[in-house]
């Protein structure tokens, strides 16, 4: 076994184990640190596929933007003594049949794709440039449009939430 | 054979790459290179932490015209070792209603944030643990994971000091993220790269704080503040603040918890003056004066690891003469001082590096 298969079934191992527990966890607090940690194996996915500007833009956006912003909102709101009570027996089946049914789904159809074992090309690292290029490009596969779109979605969502916030005045 | 060459230590790394790979397997060898650079950084946090806080203790003291720590070995010199003696040996309290799990779980996220950002510096010619294409977005990347172990430090200890701490902490580290991360890019627009070993190798002839004209140094002095409120530094500790909250999120830990948290501050710190060094100051560079070929030559004769070491140590000094000098922010201060005055700037400064860089208006 190389190292970086060891990596890859280490990492594999990280976000299995704490995306079941991100959700089975009944403290909120808890299930939102092992969401963390499911996005920072993520990102040690990309940088074993030597693609480190996605990696560390998922370790700013996600683990550092996203997870911080949702434990900010559960401070807030949630008293450390609050548990989710145990779900419903009949819940938890609905919940487990779904599971097993989209689980099986989803492998059902990766099973029938076949998949290269050794891929020829290796990934090599992208210069800054290219990636300044394609973020700001007109052309193919060119980001400026879908950049400017998400600039105003996120302008309209902060607007509403300033909107939504502000003091009625009487 | 391994020579030490105090000018570059890559002869050194490479010897003894070579030398492991001859013994063992490459994999092997390769987790023989990792557990070694985890033992030297971990030997290096351990004596830096404890040299930083004596450092802080005297600068602390000259500025208030006292003596400082004078008492254990000559000037005070192991004053620190004797503060961990003492803090090794503290009972670790655990506290009743605390979500334990979290609450021992917060300092090493802390800690280990520190510990992926100093990996990437490099610390003299050849003398880097990762070298990443994007270098200086990673340190910032991982930097920004330390503020959730602040959090849930916060939150898990269950008091009301912690969690009014934490939230302040968090607020004002998110804030300042904008501004630590736009005066950081107007040196990848200057070098045009995010690999560091290209930034430092950019500054041969010249730090980017003299050839960038006013607008580096203008983003250097942004760099200062804001960095300074992004460790939680005073002026801008108001997530500790003593006379206040105690201590702040840390309020409820004991021994070395709390050691890990005080560790990882100081190599914080530690760590925001190597960036400053590494982007404005030239990194490992020695100071050279384009045409004064001797007075170069005998800059040259100083290994570099020295001149990393002295710029660093000249910017942590200016770090921790804020602190001692000007007096705490309230948090709206703190905020709109972020909101309405730094990130404007900061966006301006950046347009304005654009267009110098683009008409080529900088010293090449």
């Amino acid at each position: 076994m190389t190292l970086p298969l060891f990596m890859f079934y280490l990492l594999s191992a990280a976000i299995l184990l704490f995306s079941v527990l991100t959700i089975a966890s009944r403290k909120m607090l808890r299930s939102a640190v092992y969401l963390l940690f499911v996005l920072i194996a993520t990102a040690g996915f990309y940088f074993l596929l030597n693609y480190q500007f996605l990696a560390g833009v998922q370790l700013t956006l996600y683990a550092g933007g996203i997870v911080v912003l949702i434990i900010f909102s559960i401070l807030l709101t949630s008293h450390i003594s609050h548990k989710f009570k145990r779900p419903a027996a009949w819940k938890l089946w609905m919940g487990l049949s779904v599971l097993v049914f989209g689980g099986g789904t989803t492998l059902w159809m990766l099973l029938l794709q076949p998949f290269d074992k050794d891929p020829v090309v290796k990934a090599v690292p992208v210069s800054m440039h290219l990636i300044g290029d394609q973020l700001l490009g007109l052309g193919k596969n060119g980001y400026v449009l879908p950049f400017e779109l998400i600039s105003v979605l996120l302008l309209a969502v902060m607007i509403a939430a300033i909107v939504v916030a502000k003091k009625e005045s009487n | 054979m391994l020579l030490l060459d105090i000018y570059s230590f890559s002869t050194l790394t490479s010897s003894i790459d070579e030398s492991l790979n001859n013994v063992m397997v490459p994999w092997l060898a390769t987790l023989t290179e990792f557990v070694l650079v985890g033992i030297v950084f971990l030997l290096f946090y351990a004596l830096l932490g404890l040299f930083l806080v004596y450092l802080e203790r005297k600068v602390c003291a000259v500025i208030q015209n006292r003596i400082g720590p004078n008492r254990v070995g000559k000037w005070g010199m192991f004053q620190t070792i004797a503060d961990l003696i003492k803090l090794l040996m503290k009972e670790l309290i655990t506290i009743k209603n605390a979500d334990k799990f979290l609450f021992n779980l917060a300092p090493f996220i802390v800690i280990i944030a520190s510990f992926m950002a100093i990996a990437a510096l490099p610390f003299a010619k050849g003398l880097q643990a990762i070298d990443l294409n994007i270098g200086i977005f990673y340190i910032i990347a991982v930097s920004s994971l330390g503020v959730v172990g602040i959090l849930i430090a916060g939150w898990s200890s269950n008091s009301k000091y912690s969690l009014i701490g934490a939230m302040r902490s968090g607020a004002q580290i998110i804030s300042y993220e904008l501004s630590v991360g736009l005066s950081v890019l107007a040196i990848v627009i200057f070098s045009g790269s995010m690999q560091i070993s290209t930034i430092v190798e950019s500054q041969a002839d010249g730090w980017w704080i003299f050839k960038g004209h006013l607008p580096a140094l203008f983003a250097f002095v942004l760099y200062l503040i804001t960095a300074t409120a992004e460790i939680n530094r005073g002026p801008f500790d108001l997530a500790e603040a003593e006379s206040e909250l105690t201590a702040g999120f840390h309020t409820e830990y004991s021994g070395i918890k709390f050691a890990f948290f005080f560790l990882a501050e100081y190599m914080n710190m530690f760590i925001v003056a190597a960036i400053a060094t590494t982007l404005f100051l030239g990194g490992w560079m020695p100071f050279h004066i384009g045409g004064w070929e001797g007075f170069n030559q005998i800059m040259d004769y100083i290994p570099s690891i020295i001149w990393f070491f002295g710029k660093t140590f000249v910017v942590i000094y200016i770090i921790m003469w804020f602190k001692w000098t000007f007096p705490r922010l309230r948090i709206d201060q703190l905020l709109n001082l972020e909101w309405k005055y730094l990130l404007p700037l900061n966006l301006i400064n950046t347009v304005i590096i654009s267009f110098v860089v683009l008409l080529g208006l900088y010293f090449k």
